[in-house]
């Protein structure tokens, strides 16, 4: 073992300035692969971390290994558009949701790492005479559910974010659904701090080790075969997002998925002039202002099966042509990158958090376009549902709820802007 | 930018032209089936990394449905063909053949 993790504190930054900063030590360490283990998570992407670190902290369990083909928090935790918010519209996705967001709010000191969470507020535009009665729906069904947002009206989402303008042609800002507690934070840094937090626990994060089988033995779980061997195990956690598919493939069921590319693109830098989250859903287009200036802004996905990590270019177009005509001045910005990232998106547009048919075998995928925001909540309930076979945050989103028609239908609340 | 030719009016349309129609050569169940049956053929996919078989509607043009074959990794498109048929012609599983030896997606090979 190792020598035990020091804490991050102004003490200890005021202690390495005086020390040429050599006395920091690696985040996590480096582990290579026992041959077994209580748990093994197939993902070490922000869901899985959070899985794993639930398991250790809420249910004692840290004898876990995470798995990772590719690096650590290299999928889609480090490619979305870090927005946070749970004005959900359905009750279980609510829940999941405003579990996730309060856990933002303390996760920095949770985890003792700065994830940079800001709660800037989100606004969701209504731009036609149906999003405005969608979204009064939905802030009273929020009101019911415990979640804090209302309906504001066109001057006050002026107020709001002057830069915009709120009496385009095309779309005109008729109100907005306002969330003051939503926000963002820093992408890399929860799964960082996730990881760091795993692995003072003792649990091993290996990564470079790419799951090729799933071992089974009389109907149940026995462990997985990885590019570093074989890995015996009780319990084994699929978070893969995209690749999930295939992974269910190797334990022998089928997943009710389809993957999309879902895009984004950057700005420049400029000085601060927005400092809320805009989402526009008749425009497929959402926008915030980064710590360091940038224009981030999200777009639409295509409408055809891709793991090509790009999207076509038309979407693009469309989300900055109607981002233009709303906020003017950024017409004459220039564009620094752009993406896409694969989302699994499932019928009803709602995750699954489920047992899978294997016996000790549990999925955790479908987040679609709006993974990054249910990262703690997510965890949280799935470490409960792998720990103890329930938990009232996972259960509406199992796997037999397409069997039984039992959907949760988020498809109109948020089917493509996260 | 994806380039599918419409089989029956032979224009070569650009994807906005066309409307997406989902995994092409579902089995269709009806009243009878069983929950699994009726369950698989409305959500589950094949949802393959690579050659995929799937429904396009050349919806600014023609208006007809037709079907496509294309690898999801490579954007690479092998062909496109008749909607009026059970599975792929014989000379677009060759192309794909020549491309990914060994290919299988569903029951066809």
């Amino acid at each position: 073992m190792q020598t035990p993790l020091k804490r991050y504190s102004a003490f200890a930054i005021a202690r390495e300035a005086l020390r040429d900063h050599t006395g920091w030590q690696r985040a996590w360490r480096k582990a290579q692969p026992k041959k077994r283990y209580d748990v093994v998570i197939v993902g070490a992407g922000g869901h899985g971390l959070a899985t794993a670190y639930y398991l250790g902290k809420n249910f004692g369990i840290t004898n876990i290994a995470i798995l990772e083909k590719g690096w650590l928090g290299g999928g889609n935790t480090g490619r979305n558009t870090t927005i946070i918010r749970s004005n959900y519209l359905q009750d279980p996705s609510a829940a999941i949701y405003e579990k996730a967001r309060s856990l933002y709010e303390t996760m920095s000191q949770d985890l003792n790492y700065n994830v940079m969470f800001s709660p800037r507020g989100v606004m969701m535009l209504a731009q036609t005479e149906h999003e405005v009665r969608g979204y009064q729906r939905t802030a009273h069904a929020n009101a019911l559910q415990g979640v804090a947002t209302e309906f504001i009206s066109a001057q006050r989402v002026k107020e709001l974010v002057p830069i915009m303008n709120i009496n385009g042609p095309r779309y005109p800002v008729l109100g907005a659904l306002w969330q003051p507690r939503g926000g963002s934070a820093r992408h890399d840094a929860v799964a960082w701090g996730y990881a760091r937090a795993c692995s003072a626990m003792g649990m091993d994060i290996i990564q470079k080790c790419e799951v090729t089988a799933v071992r089974q033995e009389g109907g149940k779980v026995k462990g997985v075969t990885t590019s570093k061997g074989d890995i015996d195990c009780e319990k084994l956690g699929l978070v893969v997002a995209g690749h999930s598919g295939a992974l269910a493939d190797m334990a022998g069921f089928r997943l009710p998925l389809e993957s999309v590319p879902l895009q984004a693109l950057v700005s420049e830098p400029i000085k601060p002039c927005m400092d809320v989250v805009v989402m526009a859903n008749t425009v497929h287009g959402y926008m915030s202002q980064s710590d360091k200036g940038e224009m981030v802004i999200g777009g639409g996905t295509d409408a055809f099966n891709s793991y090509t990590q790009r999207g076509s270019f038309h979407h693009l177009e469309e989300t900055v042509r109607a981002l233009v005509e709303t906020f003017p001045m950024i017409s004459r910005l220039k564009m620094l990158r752009h993406w896409g990232g694969i989302v699994d998106v499932t019928g009803d547009r709602s995750p699954i958090l489920s047992k899978a048919p294997l016996e000790g075998c549990f999925v955790n995928c479908g987040w679609g376009t709006g993974g990054f925001k249910a990262i703690p909540g997510s965890g949280w309930g799935f470490a409960e549902l792998m720990a103890r076979g329930q938990s009232p945050l996972t259960d509406e989103f199992g796997l037999n709820r397409f069997t039984e028609g039992r959907f949760i239908d988020e498809s109109v609340a948020a089917g493509v802007a996260h | 930018m994806l380039i599918l030719e419409c089989p029956y009016c032979g224009v070569k349309a650009e994807e906005t032209e066309l409307t997406a129609g989902g995994e092409a050569h579902l089995k269709r169940y009806g009243p009878g089936s069983s929950d699994d049956e009726f369950e698989g053929y409305l959500f589950t996919r094949e949802n393959p990394m690579g050659v995929h078989f799937e429904r396009w509607r050349h919806s600014n043009g023609c208006g007809k449905w037709f079907h496509a074959a294309r690898s999801t990794t490579t954007l690479e498109v092998f062909g496109t063909y008749s909607a009026q048929t059970t599975e792929p012609p014989q000379e677009i599983k060759d192309k794909i053949s020549a491309r990914h030896p060994g290919w299988s997606w569903r029951d066809q090979s």
